[in-house]
């Protein structure tokens, strides 16, 4: 029978199942960080019990640790703990590897699995964070799971689970100029809302997928969870393959022969159903811009803060007004007329070389407007760091009046010292903007990487399709 | 995990839809590194009027008189009343650890994000999904009537509104099952520790690169 990629994935994970359908998933994958473990490796140890299989743990520290002043450590004592809290765990415990903060290597621990060939198509892959939906760019079955879990995946290499629905996002035709998988990602969130994934595992498909690079279907599997799907997928091709050719734990010599040969089997088959298909036109999509307190809340860069009147649904416009009242915009107020405070380029969305060289383009030669009272750079790891700077784009962007940060996930939540102040708005290119998330009474507009170099440079919002 | 049976208490109504994780606990209180301490956090932004720190003494912090929970009718309420897509957002368990360390016991709304869904059950926190409608019931009788009470009977699955008027709820047999029993679900797992290992030896042979 036909099978979706889902099927395939899910069927070669399967060490047992019930009658009900709930069934023991074999997990392939295990990317820790300081926030999520804690507790777990607490259990484990209470209950006497030791990890199953050690070399299937990738771990590094990235929520909490600053994004300068490397040489003076953590300051914060709360977050030095929760880190030297992993380093212990780590030597108590063990990984296959472990990036600590500092090390070269060290980053976002969604960026760094991919960068350094820990993520692999055919893989299930887990992490105690939802945006480990990340890895279904490159044909691995991912997805974000608890604390609890997390000890369950360290005690039994298991997850107790059900198969999820599937979903088959089709993005047919060829993006226009400016327009680039972050806001494919948010033009899909808007049109099936923030829990219209719930239930599902969503994959991307059509020409405009095709098109993009590794870089672009991450960033495009990242945000599967702000649909309320805990995966995204992308099929297996030869630009998958291509980026993971000698990568530091890539598969090697014979092994990498037969391991390119069964990814190749990972894509669906013709025929396979999906339950449920949405389909978008490339040509329709435009730069996007959230204007709200939740990433659906989203409208194209052209348009204007939409209005709760014409909102004919009660618990729809109450959520929508209360959106607009934290937001301390007015509705009807034209997108391009919002003035920023602070710019962010980061996040596991968007902190990878493709997106800093993207930023770098739009700023190159200009200068921040004088509104802005801080733009920051970020990159996603210190390999990107170390790329970006080979390529001189540090300077590029410190030349403008941008900070260039050490690596993290820095101010898309702002557990380290980056953070916005009350009222204070901001362009990130990171994936949530929930009330408080970059620090409280803090408002966030979702924006690709161009989009926010380009309001960086403005002031206020443009269309990066008409920035000269 | 302790069992769930049947529990009776007061509810308190959250009238609003998609209520994030980062609403529910905000992420200063993340860095904590133990499972406990964080009822006092529970939605930390709309619950108090200055801005919460990790090592504060929360008893001395202005409370937000708007906000639905400082209401003097809703003290001690067991079960929470909100709309759809509830725990939408982060994979924090620090979700259900802040909502039932606080003392809820159950939340019905219409939808529930999936990990937050998954989280909450493992912790032994019910979640109840209804129809909307059911839960805009429940949600205007809540409003309307001071101590409003219901009973959640897990075994029988239904939610019993104060005048006798019952509804049914679906759960996964599975799930029901570890809740009703407090079972330990890595003790279930590693029962089945043979099986496991024999997948694990199977799989080895088919990709052997997983295991280099
Ligand atoms: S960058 Fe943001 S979304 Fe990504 S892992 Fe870090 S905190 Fe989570």
């Amino acid at each position: 029978m036909a099978r979706t990629l889902y099927d395939k994935l899910w069927d070669g994970h399967v060490v047992r199942e019930e009658p009900g359908g709930t069934a023991l998933i074999y997990i392939d994958r295990h990317l820790v960080h300081e926030v999520t473990s804690p507790q777990a490796y607490e259990g484990l140890a209470l209950a006497g019990r030791k990890p199953w299989r050690v070399d299937s743990v990738v771990a590094t520290a990235d929520h909490n640790t600053p994004t300068k002043d490397w040489d003076k450590g953590i300051q914060d004592p709360v977050s030095r703990l929760q880190v030297e809290t992993l380093d212990d765990n780590m030597k108590k415990f063990g990984a296959k590897v472990y990036f600590p903060f500092l090390d070269k290597r060290q980053g976002i621990v969604h960026v760094i699995g991919p960068e350094n060939g820990a993520t692999l198509p055919g893989m299930t892959v887990v992490c105690g964070d939802s945006h480990t939906s990340t890895h279904g760019a490159f044909g691995a079955l991912a997805f974000g799971i608890g604390t609890s879990e997390v000890e369950h995946v360290l005690a039994t290499q298991c997850m107790v689970m059900k198969k999820s629905k599937t979903m088959h996002v089709v993005v047919d035709g060829k993006l226009p100029t400016g327009v680039t998988a972050k806001d494919v990602t948010l033009a899909v969130i808007g049109r099936i809302g923030s829990g219209g994934g719930t239930g599902y595992a969503i994959e991307y498909a059509g020409e405009a997928i095709r098109g993009l690079s590794m870089e672009g279907r991450m960033t495009l599997c990242n945000m599967a969870i702000e649909a309320g799907a805990r995966t995204g997928l992308v099929a297996v091709d030869d630009k998958t393959i291509a980026y993971l050719e000698g990568r530091m734990f890539a598969p090697k010599g014979k092994h990498w022969e037969q391991a390119v040969a069964y990814w190749r089997t990972l894509k669906t088959d013709e025929g396979a159903k999906f339950d449920k298909v949405v389909t978008l036109r490339a040509e329709d999509i435009t730069p996007q811009v959230t204007w709200g307190t939740n990433p659906q809340m989203v409208a194209p860069v052209d348009s204007k803060v939409p209005d709760p009147a014409q909102e004919r649904d009660p618990i729809q416009r109450e959520w929508m007004e209360r959106a607009l009242k934290y937001m301390a915009l007015a509705p009807n107020t034209p997108i391009t007329a919002i003035q920023l405070d602070k710019i962010f380029i980061g996040s596991c969305t968007n902190a990878r070389i493709e997106d800093l060289r993207a930023a770098a383009q739009v700023v190159e030669g200009k200068r921040v407007a004088s509104n802005i009272k801080l733009a920051m750079v970020v990159p996603g790891s210190g390999l990107v760091k170390e790329q970006a700077e080979s390529e001189g784009l540090d300077k590029v962007f410190t030349a403008a009046g941008f900070e260039w940060r050490q690596p993290g996930c820095s101010m898309c939540l702002g557990m380290n010292d980056d953070q916005l102040s009350p009222g204070e708005r901001c362009a990130s290119t990171s994936n949530r903007n929930f009330e408080g998330r970059q620090g409280a009474g803090g408002r966030t507009h979702l924006v690709s990487p161009a989009m926010a170099a380009a309001a960086a440079i403005a002031g206020h919002f443009v269309d990066i399709r008409s920035f000269k | 995990m302790e069992k769930f049976t049947r529990k009776e208490g007061l509810v308190a109504p959250l009238d609003r839809a998609n209520v994030d994780t980062d609403a529910i606990i905000p992420k200063q209180f993340l860095k904590s590194i133990k499972r406990t301490g964080f009822g006092p956090n529970l939605f930390d932004e709309w619950r108090y009027l200055d801005r919460g720190e990790p090592d504060m003494d929360n008893s001395k912090r202005p409370l937000n008189p708007d906000f639905v929970l400082n209401q003097g009718r809703y003290r001690g309420a067991t079960v929470l009343v909100s709309r759809e897509n509830f725990g939408c957002g982060s994979s924090r368990e620090h979700a259900p650890w802040a909502l039932q360390q606080y003392g809820f016991q159950a939340v019905i709304a219409p939808t529930f994000a999936d990990i937050f869904y998954n989280n909450s059950l493992k912790n032994g926190l019910l979640l109840i999904k209804f129809d909307p409608k059911i839960v805009d019931q429940l949600l205007r009788e809540t409003q309307a009537t001071e101590g409003y009470r219901l009973a959640v009977d897990l075994e029988q699955q239904t939610v019993t509104t104060p005048n006798g008027e019952s509804f049914a709820f679906e759960i996964d047999p599975f799930r029901k099952d570890c809740m009703l029993n407090g079972f330990d679900d890595i003790g279930l797992t590693l029962a089945h520790a043979e099986e496991i290992k024999t997948f694990e030896a199977k799989h080895r042979e088919q990709q052997p690169w997983l295991f280099a």
